[in-house]
């Protein structure tokens, strides 16, 4: 599978989900693990794209296909993914533990819906939670972000 | 490791996939993995085989069959909901797949393992029942069709039988009216109770073990259903009502 761009084999353990595989044996922690049943949203990362919950898949499901996590969303040297700068712009996090999965959600969200309407920001964060209650920020984040994607 | 142990297999075809259930003892069919993962995770399911279908080519196709729509096993969910063919067909069930979990579940759970997990408080089942849909069972032994109204048995149980992968589901062309309106805690949990409109149909989710249907004029007939911690059985029989009297107003 390739991570953030880089080749890995699979694990040899089909029993290892795939957001243990990217802590433990990648040291790629900026995926986060909270519920471990898909309820939190703290280890989503983009698969081929597309966000998914890393705590849902076994890791050699993702052979021969793309991961993205937080640290491949910009590069150390390049200036921050748009959504980033969002959600620094806007205070969008306080202890930050969300905020992986919340930013790589909203990567997807505006995907999908490039100029969300009230209803798709609201339902796009819906599926993430934030224990700091950092929601309305984060919703200003969404928005701010559109305005700094480019067209 | 959080999933208990289990043998990995990874079939290239349907055929072989069947095979593998039907000599394979205790065996589970992978698909999706948004509800069986944390079901693992948790350790309240232990099979000793898994049979993930996810590298079986050609096997999430969305299409046209007999004036319905066919989802075969594979399709995710996001993709019928982004599906335009569904959008025509089948409007009802593209609506209702917004409330289906949060889109980043849907990217990766599909429309046939909802329906073969069957969980009396998911949307899909009672969808396919309102519709008066059917799903294909396939199996070493040949193929079969279950109709909605027959495939759900109870909690979580269903008339698939061991040894057989449920390869497609069917929904009927929706032209009549049409609704589905649920309660839940949060945008994307489970409902706390909901109902499906189709026509002069219901299809209630939530208040039984299995999707049921009722009569739009007395929905609460004969139920009861059971409380916990987010609501009582009272409650769950008025919302019954309030949202039969919602989708009905129209």
């Amino acid at each position: 599978m390739k991570v953030n761009g880089v080749a890995h084999p699979a694990p040899g353990d089909p029993r290892r989900l795939l957001s243990d595989h990217l802590r433990h044996d990648l040291g790629l922690t900026g995926t986060h693990v909270g519920c471990e049943h898909g309820v939190c949203g703290c280890c989503t990362v983009l698969f081929d794209g597309a966000p998914i919950r890393s705590c849902l898949m076994l890791a050699v499901q993702a052979e021969g296909h793309e991961v993205t996590t937080i640290e491949g969303l910009a590069a150390p040297d390049a200036p921050l993914h748009p959504v980033q700068q969002a959600f620094h712009e806007c205070h969008a996090l306080q202890c930050g533990f969300c905020t992986p999965g919340f930013v790589l959600s909203v990567v997807g969200l505006l995907n999908q819906h490039p100029s969300p309407t009230a209803q798709e920001v609201e339902e796009g964060i819906s599926g993430n939670l934030c224990r700091c209650t950092g929601y309305a920020s984060i919703r200003r984040a969404v928005l701010r972000a559109v305005e700094l994607s480019p067209k | 490791m959080k999933p208990p142990q289990f043998e990995y297999h990874a079939p290239a075809t349907i055929d072989e996939a069947c095979a593998m259930l039907a000599s394979l003892e205790d065996a589970k069919v992978l698909a999706g993995g948004q509800s069986l993962v944390p079901l693992l995770n948790f350790r309240l399911a232990r099979p000793a085989h898994l049979v993930d279908i996810n590298r079986i080519p050609d096997f999430d196709r969305i299409y046209e069959r007999d004036g319905g729509v066919a989802v075969r096993a594979l399709a995710r969910q996001s993709a019928v909901e982004d599906s335009a063919l569904v959008a025509r067909v089948c409007p009802l069930l593209a609506s209702c797949m917004r409330l289906v979990a949060h889109r980043v579940i849907r990217n990766r759970g599909t429309v046939c393992g909802n329906l073969a997990h069957a969980d009396p408080a998911s949307e899909l089942p009672a969808v396919l029942l309102a519709l008066g849909g059917q799903v294909v069972a396939r199996s070493a032994r040949g193929s079969r069709i279950i109709p909605a109204v027959d495939f759900f048995t109870s909690v979580m149980q269903t008339k698939l039988a061991p040894d057989e992968l449920l390869t497609e589901a069917w929904f009927p062309k929706s032209t009549g009216k049409f609704g589905i309106a649920e309660e839940s805690r949060r945008h994307g949990d489970f409902a706390l109770a909901g109902g499906v409109r189709y026509g002069d149909r219901l299809a209630l989710f939530g208040v039984a073990p299995t999707p049921v249907l009722a009569d739009p004029r007395d929905p609460v007939r004969g139920l009861e259903p059971s409380g916990d911690l987010e609501a009582s059985p009272e409650f769950r029989l008025h919302l019954v009502q309030v949202l039969t009297e919602r989708l009905f107003a129209a």
